[in-house]
């Protein structure tokens, strides 16, 4: 056989074999390192979560501490209502400036508009927490519910619009042609058959949208504020399960503490229900297809 | 042809879309502007020296952003160290070793991460990582490498480390899933190159994918360092809230998102409220100018549009 | 397969002793001569690809230190061939192989024999140029010598130059060999590549069609390089494109759905092939 040159020697062909094998396993441990916070958190939700979470849990109100039986009905119900109004806030707008992206911007528009949106995306929560405090807690003079709605809408705005304009990106061109050949208004082309087609795809950005804005804390802290009570008027301040457990973790307090862990329970288990909606629906939207 | 009567709503929905549209721009232009406009008197009274000034006390109505600035640095520089290597490292295993069954399950694990709210990481900082911190990594550290002056000094568990490690975590998803993005993106010519001149895996790794996807990699690294910026819950929680400069990583801190967070609705004077606000223009400021710092590298390697974030 | 006749080849490739060319005498005359240098010595060779045979019981004698030309129809195994004979095709998940391959009388799939060693022996040009972007055009002919520890001035310039040289890239270059290997030309690039794959010295480089994406220009200088480099190398070439195997070749297989249909002196095939099936794909009448 021709010997051939430059043949590494044995020991130096060995010492490049370890080496790649160290590395292999070092990054096997990386990963492991990765993913084990995940599990040791929903552990700890579980041990210390489920121990205080109690029919009471769902139905009282906060009680004072050494009182048995508190709950955060209040908190759970203000999270629902501030969504809601999140959502009435941040659907429109998103998705009408992702159908603007989509159906009528020019290419360079588009390119500044998306670019907007990322930047938008990168503002601090707690940012959005101080300019909706200026907007609407100082002019009427009062925290409210409905500022708390508003600083969560705002955020959904850039994520819903991306995720729009995504979807009804996909819409084949052939349907609008289609329809516009028959003589339909542009815009009944639009809301009747671009929007109903990808109107999955629009819930689901919809929905990854409130799942990520539906444990945020920091916007509330200066608009929603928090509330002990049943908010019987959007004008005036609401309780939310992330501002609740934040006041409830940071007190001194071991009962409070054992609430808290419950309610932090509660709202990973809100945030992953929505993330599993997410998933059956994106996995019947890629059946379809 | 459409007749003048079908024009209108046309025209009209079109411009609601674009009204829609621009409401990006337009929250942009307000963010900025009731952020200067909530500070001008803090901006008028202490000038640039707002920033470099260390001191912070609302008993005599002085107000300096240093402390701040410098936990904010350090804390999210902190988060880097730990989290860039980690989920480089993750995103290597997932495209170039794991076995296909194993890459799904990481990923969702890896997205679930992501979905953890900020408040609960803080809630789990106070009560499980900080209690295994004082009484174990920080004995064992200050054990071994007491002879740094990050390492040294009294032991309280909430610290500058401790904050560290918390957003480590929680950039961490970003951080991986990007990586990962970027190393798919490298053609795979690359690494059969690499393969037929008979490099090992590492080697393969090291002259064909890293050399490759470093630049987006150096994008994943300035993105995640936009989020751990403005991360305020979980660092709120466990990062102690004292206004120093310190050089031991084991002492208390304090960020620009905390001290807003804890004394907003505490200020009790005008001054007191416009320097808060001010805090919040030089997050922002940074935060911003970071992201579009990142948005702009990572357009780069990929050419056709920044990756999806989310 | 069940469309066309079962060729004579792939009978006498069951045969692990007989080299597999056809018992005809057209072909036959191109025969290895007896006392020829073998470089791949192959027997009974199968591959799967999961649950898809992708070989079949191929046998061949590649003779060493002369170009030999593999065609087939695109899906034939022409190129899942030649990944097998570096090992590359390890990298595809899932492949499973039987028989012997043997490369200058060393087992290429031994028990503890390295597929790193292996390619290091045998080099490979790919379809597309593929010069490391992050690497000038001097350090991308010498990573393959870096990564096997040769950190001499003298031997790495040397080496440069003579690589440069074989790959007739040296006068295009040798004024700015500081410059990204990717600023060349594809053409240009592809040579970049085959200096890369010279510079640790391989006793065989593999070619999987190196000219496909190429102008006639480029790829005729590609297959002037391929007469030189026979000289000192083996070459094994895999092409979709008959002329350049008739042009640059001494030896021709045909693969056909997995299996060696017909191997033997280039000139012999493209005139005279022994087999129908060879005749009707070298005439242009498939594939």
């Amino acid at each position: 056989m021709a010997a051939s040159p430059y043949l590494p020697t044995e020991r130096f062909a060995r010492w490049r074999k370890a080496k790649s094998t160290a590395v292999t396993c070092v990054l096997v441990l990386c990963a492991l390192a990765v993913i084990a916070p995940l599990f040791l958190v929903i552990y700890f939700l579980i041990v210390h979560g489920s121990s205080s979470i109690d029919i009471n849990f769902f139905t009282q109100l906060p009680k004072p501490t050494g009182e048995d039986g508190g709950g955060m009905a209040n908190a759970i119900v203000g999270t629902m209502e501030l969504l809601a109004m999140a959502s009435i806030v941040g659907v429109p707008l998103g998705v009408l400036g992702g159908i603007y992206l989509a159906e009528y911007g020019s290419d360079k528009a588009n390119d500044w508009l998306r670019f907007a949106a990322d930047v938008l995306n990168g503002v601090p929560s707690i940012v959005w927490g101080m300019v909706v405090y200026l907007m609407l807690v100082v002019p009427f003079k009062t925290f409210s519910a409905y500022a708390g709605g508003v600083a969560l809408g705002l955020m959904m705005v850039p994520l819903v619009m991306r995720t729009t304009e995504e979807v009804l990106i996909l819409v084949p061109q052939s349907y609008r042609e289609a329809a516009l050949a028959l003589g339909v208004a542009r815009w009944k082309v639009i809301m009747v058959i671009v929007v109903r087609t990808a109107l999955k795809g629009i819930a689901t950005g919809v929905i990854v949208a409130l799942a990520r804005i539906a444990g945020e804390t920091a916007p509330l802290l200066f608009t929603a504020l928090g509330n002990n009570f049943w908010n019987h008027n959007l004008k005036e301040p609401i309780a939310a399960l992330p501002l609740q457990i934040f006041a409830y973790a940071i007190s001194p307090y071991d009962d409070w503490h054992r609430q808290a862990w419950a309610g932090a329970l509660v709202l990973m288990a809100l945030i992953l229900a929505l993330n599993i909606t997410v998933r059956i629906l994106s996995r019947d939207r890629t059946h379809n297809h | 042809m459409p007749g003048p009567g079908s024009r209108a709503p046309d025209i009209a929905f079109k411009w609601v879309a674009a009204l829609a549209a621009s409401m990006i721009i337009v929250l942009i232009v307000l963010v900025g502007w009731q952020l200067y406009a909530g500070s001008r008197m803090s901006l008028s009274k202490f000038g640039p020296s707002f920033l470099w000034s260390s001191e912070w006390d609302p008993v005599q109505d002085k107000y300096g952003a240093l402390p701040f600035i410098f936990g904010t640095l350090v804390s999210s520089l902190l988060a880097l160290l730990i989290a860039v290597p980690l989920g480089v490292a993750t995103a290597i295993f997932l495209t170039e070793l794991a076995p296909q069954k194993l890459r799904q399950p990481i990923v969702m694990a890896i997205e679930m991460l992501a979905a953890v709210p900020s408040v609960i990481f803080g809630l789990w900082g106070i009560f499980v990582l900080i209690p295994w911190l004082r009484d174990h990594l920080f004995v064992w550290l200050r054990h071994y490498f007491g002879f740094l002056p990050l390492f040294q000094g009294p032991i309280y568990g909430v610290s500058m480390l401790a904050a560290g490690i918390v957003v480590a975590i929680m950039i961490l998803p970003i951080i991986t899933s990007i990586s990962r993005e970027i190393l798919r993106s490298v053609p795979n010519l690359q690494r059969e190159a690499a393969y037929a001149l008979g490099a090992t895996r590492w080697e393969v790794l090291k002259i064909a994918v890293l050399s490759y996807a470093r630049r987006g990699l150096f994008g994943a690294a300035v993105l995640g360092l936009g989020r751990a910026l403005g991360e305020t819950m979980a660092v709120t929680m466990v990062i102690g809230n004292r206004p120093q400069i310190s050089a031991s990583l084991f002492a208390p801190g304090y960020t620009l998102a905390s001290v807003i967070a804890n004394e907003f609705t505490e200020a009790t004077s005008d001054l007191y409220l416009n320097s808060l606000f001010e805090l919040g223009l030089v997050l922002m400021g940074v935060a911003i100018m970071v992201n579009i710092a990142a948005q702009v590298m990572l357009k780069s390697m990929t050419g056709s549009g920044p990756i999806k974030v989310n | 397969m069940s469309t066309l006749p079962e060729a004579p080849s792939a009978r006498a490739s069951s045969d692990p002793i007989r080299v597999a060319t056809t018992p005809n005498s057209a072909a036959t005359a191109g025969l290895p001569v007896e006392n020829e240098e073998v470089a791949f010595d192959i027997r009974n060779f199968s591959l799967w690809y999961g649950q898809r045979q992708a070989l079949v019981d191929v046998t061949i004698k590649i003779p060493a230190r002369k170009v030999t030309a593999i065609i087939g129809p695109s899906g034939c195994g022409k190129s899942t061939f030649l990944r097998a004979l570096n090992r590359m095709h390890e990298l595809t998940p899932g492949t499973r192989l039987e028989g012997s391959l043997r490369h200058f009388g060393s087992d290429l799939y031994g028990p503890g024999v390295e597929a790193v060693s292996i390619r290091r022996r045998v080099g490979m040009v790919f379809q597309k140029s593929n010069p490391f972007p992050t690497m000038s055009i001097a350090e991308n002919v010498l990573v393959g010598l870096r990564l096997n520890g040769v950190r001499d001035k003298a031997v790495l310039q040397e080496r440069l130059e003579k690589s440069l040289h074989m790959a007739a890239l040296w006068d295009e270059v040798k004024d700015h060999l500081n410059r990204p290997g990717t600023s060349l030309s594809g053409g240009q690039q592809q040579r970049l590549c085959i200096a890369r794959s010279l510079a640790v010295q391989p006793e065989t480089l593999l070619m999987d069609e190196p000219c496909s994406a190429l102008d006639p220009l480029a790829t005729a200088k590609i297959e002037e390089l391929i007469q030189t480099l026979r000289q000192e190398y083996t070459v094994v070439i895999v092409t979709h494109n008959m002329q350049q195997a008739a042009r640059c070749s001494d030896r021709t297989a045909f693969f056909y759905m997995g299996k060696l249909i017909e191997f033997g002196n280039t000139r012999n095939m493209f005139t005279n092939p022994g087999n129908p099936q060879t005749e009707a794909y070298v005439s242009g009448r498939f594939g």
